[in-house]
């Protein structure tokens, strides 16, 4: 070893050392602007598209409500099944009320359209829950219809000319008296969250998207938990290593690149033509969106399996534990935390699925929640998209209000995974 | 050179006072991992209730071997053991032989501490629980305790039963896991580099506890300590490439080694 000749001194403070030196942290600092950069891009992307859909949606989280004093005339309510009345007359009798000054059935007319059209049902429901007020005045905060709604909240501007709005000037006079009289109020829209969809605008809720859409995640949840548990267990830790096995793994890799709406074709043509499964039903669509989220649930699985130390297998198989008490002894409970993250980041995307949603008929207009997983429904993402798709008005800040909400969840559900992580995660 | 596969032909030989008869005893054992052949004909026996040491430079087989002891090489698919390897002149490769029953009777102890993360108390009573070794509650309390105190750890962790086992220092985390190995009742105890996660206060622990076990357990200890080897072991067996180099007394292995490899290996020549 002594005989063979040292390397020559290197002379660190030579200038072109000093160079190397300098280009190299100059890398450095260059990878990590690279990815400051990145960062922001996404982080401004992404308050690009929260700014608009908050500055478009706000206004769906209020509501313009109008006070106005009913009258439940036994004559129209008959006491014994108030139900069947005649509401339509007991809201026609309010407005008169309302606007005593007018006699015109024309101009009366109009100022009927300020309440929403579904007054005459909001009044019904009251009635029927309190059959104590037949015979009485009674008054109720209802909604006002969508151009007067729209006006309230500014959307629409009152000082362009009449022909380019979308109420004229007398149903703005109309509207002023009610604003003098203190008659017009804008609460928060509890309507958004606890109202079914409907046609018009203002009585528009996403009641029945977030029902169907829970339903939805339920059965998604309930067949890719365990299947693709089991699935990655079967994968990781029995299946022999040879040519079927790798097709297998490529297979499930492959399925997870596959775009949503061939499994919504599928699910078209199996589910529902085949075994006959009900059209627009959350059971159709959950079985859809497990195929979808199954690939990622084996994949995150087996990541999470393949992540414990093979120190605890060994301990476990070191003291006699047969493989079934290695794995679910020891194996799984350590890596639960990571398949839950997986699970509910799979979740997460299967909440947003539209494509194969659309496919099997979920954006069905549906005026109720749906009762249970047989029975039609929408979920939240199809529900966007009717509501795009619909010309009033109100139903485009809506639409952004319904993506907020969608957006919301996602946050929740994400920062549940992270929360998850890190309660359970354990080190060692 | 000759290899000796007899313990007790050697020890009427020798009349060394520290050989017994066989326990466990290995003939012509090929390992191969793949295409790679790691053991190559090794013939060892491993005395009754005495300490077989395992030495050798890094990658020599040791580990191999002492693997191939508990069949711990079966959770390694490429690994294919050849040979014949008996306990109480039983072939545990034998198809029929129970791979649990038999790591219950020839238990393990790892080159790093690795107690599963649960309670102290967990720790020691997973493996009586899943044998079925305790009728009642009360009986896995004392077989937690007396495993405990056999392993010189319950005096420090008597309190503390049911904290976690990975919050115990070093030492008394391999203390830990020979309490776990200790509690199922093997007949031979495996330790693979048992103190080379160790600071020299822990290990001196272990080896006095390694010397106690004697008694009652047969242990095979692989290490890299040739004064480790002296310190606790009877026999000592000399691995190299694959092949078992020598084997016998540890005293004499130490002084008057036959093989010049063994020479060259314990003073430190190579390896």
């Amino acid at each position: 070893m002594s005989e063979t000749t040292a390397p020559k001194p290197f002379d660190w403070s030579s200038p072109k050392a000093t160079a190397t030196r300098k280009r190299r942290y100059a890398a450095d600092r260059r990878l990590r602007l690279y990815g400051l950069i990145s960062i922001l891009t996404a982080i401004g992307l992404l308050g690009v598209l929260i700014a608009s859909l908050v500055a478009t949606g706000h206004t769906a989280f209020v509501q313009t409500k109008i006070a106005v004093e009913f009258t439940a005339d036994p004559e129209n309510v008959p006491p014994d099944d108030p139900a069947s009345g005649n509401f339509r007359a007991v809201v026609s009798n309010a407005v008169q009320q309302l606007f005593p000054e007018i006699d015109d059935p024309r101009e009366l007319r109009t100022a009927s359209g300020i309440l929403s059209n579904g007054a005459a049902n909001i009044v019904r429901d009251y009635v029927t829950a309190h059959p104590e007020v037949i015979g009485q005045s009674f008054t109720l905060n209802v909604p006002a219809s969508d151009p007067y709604d729209q006006l309230n909240k500014g959307v629409i501007d009152r000082s362009l000319p009449e022909e380019r709005r979308r109420v004229s000037n007398e149903e703005i006079a109309l509207f002023e008296t009610l604003e003098d009289r203190g008659l017009v109020s804008t609460p928060f829209n509890w309507g958004l969250f606890f109202n079914a969809d409907s046609r018009f605008p203002e009585l528009a809720g996403l009641a029945g998207a977030i029902v169907g859409s829970f339903y939805l995640l339920l059965v998604t949840f309930l067949i890719s938990f365990p299947v693709g548990i089991a699935a990655a267990i079967y994968l990781e830790e029995f299946a022999p290593k040879n040519r079927w096995t790798d097709l297998v793994e490529v297979n499930i890799n492959n399925l997870a690149a596959v775009p949503s709406i061939v499994f919504g074709l599928l699910g078209l043509a199996v589910f529902i033509q085949v075994f006959g499964l009900p059209r627009s039903a959350p059971l159709v669509g959950g079985l859809v969106l497990s195929l979808m989220t199954l690939p990622t649930m084996i994949i995150v699985t087996r990541a999470s399996l393949k992540s414990i130390p093979p120190s605890i297998r060994e301990a476990a198989l070191g003291i006699g534990a047969s493989k079934h008490e290695v794995i679910l002894h020891h194996v799984l409970p350590l890596a639960i935390p990571g398949i839950l993250t997986g699970t509910i980041i799979g979740l997460a995307q299967a909440l947003g699925e539209t494509a194969p949603l659309l496919l099997i008929g979920m954006n069905a207009f549906l005026t109720s929640p749906p009762g249970g997983i047989m029975e039609p429904a929408t979920a939240l993402p199809t529900q966007i998209f009717i509501w795009a798709d619909s010309p009033e008005r109100g139903f485009v800040s809506r639409t952004s209000a319904a993506i907020l909400v969608l957006l919301g969840f996602l946050i929740f559900m994400n920062a549940l995974a992270i929360y998850l992580r890190q309660r359970f995660e354990r080190r060692w | 050179m000759n290899m000796l596969t007899d313990a007790a032909v050697e020890t009427a030989l020798e009349g060394a006072p520290e050989s017994k008869a066989a326990k466990m005893r290995g003939e012509k054992v090929n390992v191969f991992y793949g295409g790679k052949q790691a053991l190559f004909d090794v013939s060892l026996d491993v005395g009754e209730n005495q300490v077989t040491a395992l030495i050798g430079p890094s990658g020599c087989g040791k580990s191999t071997f002492l693997r191939c002891l508990n069949r711990m090489n079966d959770t390694i698919d490429i690994a294919r053991v050849t040979g014949k390897i008996t306990l109480d002149d039983e072939d545990i490769y034998n198809p029929r032989i129970d791979v649990v029953e038999l790591r219950a009777r020839v238990g393990m102890v790892f080159q790093k501490p690795n107690p599963f993360p649960k309670s102290i108390y967990e720790n020691v009573a997973y493996g009586p629980r899943i044998h079925g070794l305790a009728s009642a509650k009360g009986d896995l309390d004392g077989i937690v305790e007396t495993s405990l105190q056999k392993a010189g750890l319950f005096n420090e962790v008597k309190d503390r039963l049911h904290e976690p086992g990975t919050g115990l220092s070093g030492g008394q985390q391999q203390r830990l896991c020979i309490a776990r190995a200790i509690a199922v009742s093997p007949e031979v105890i495996l330790m693979d580099e048992p103190c080379s996660a160790l600071d020299p206060i822990a290990t001196a622990r272990v080896e006095e506890l390694i010397d106690e076990l004697r008694e009652n357990y047969t242990i095979v200890i692989v290490t890299h300590s040739m004064q480790q080897a002296a310190r606790v072991s009877q026999r000592t067996a000399m691995f190299h490439l694959g092949n078992l180099v020598e084997e016998g007394p540890t005293d004499k292995m130490f002084t008057n080694p036959e093989d010049k490899r063994t020479q060259d290996y314990i003073t430190g020549r190579f390896g």
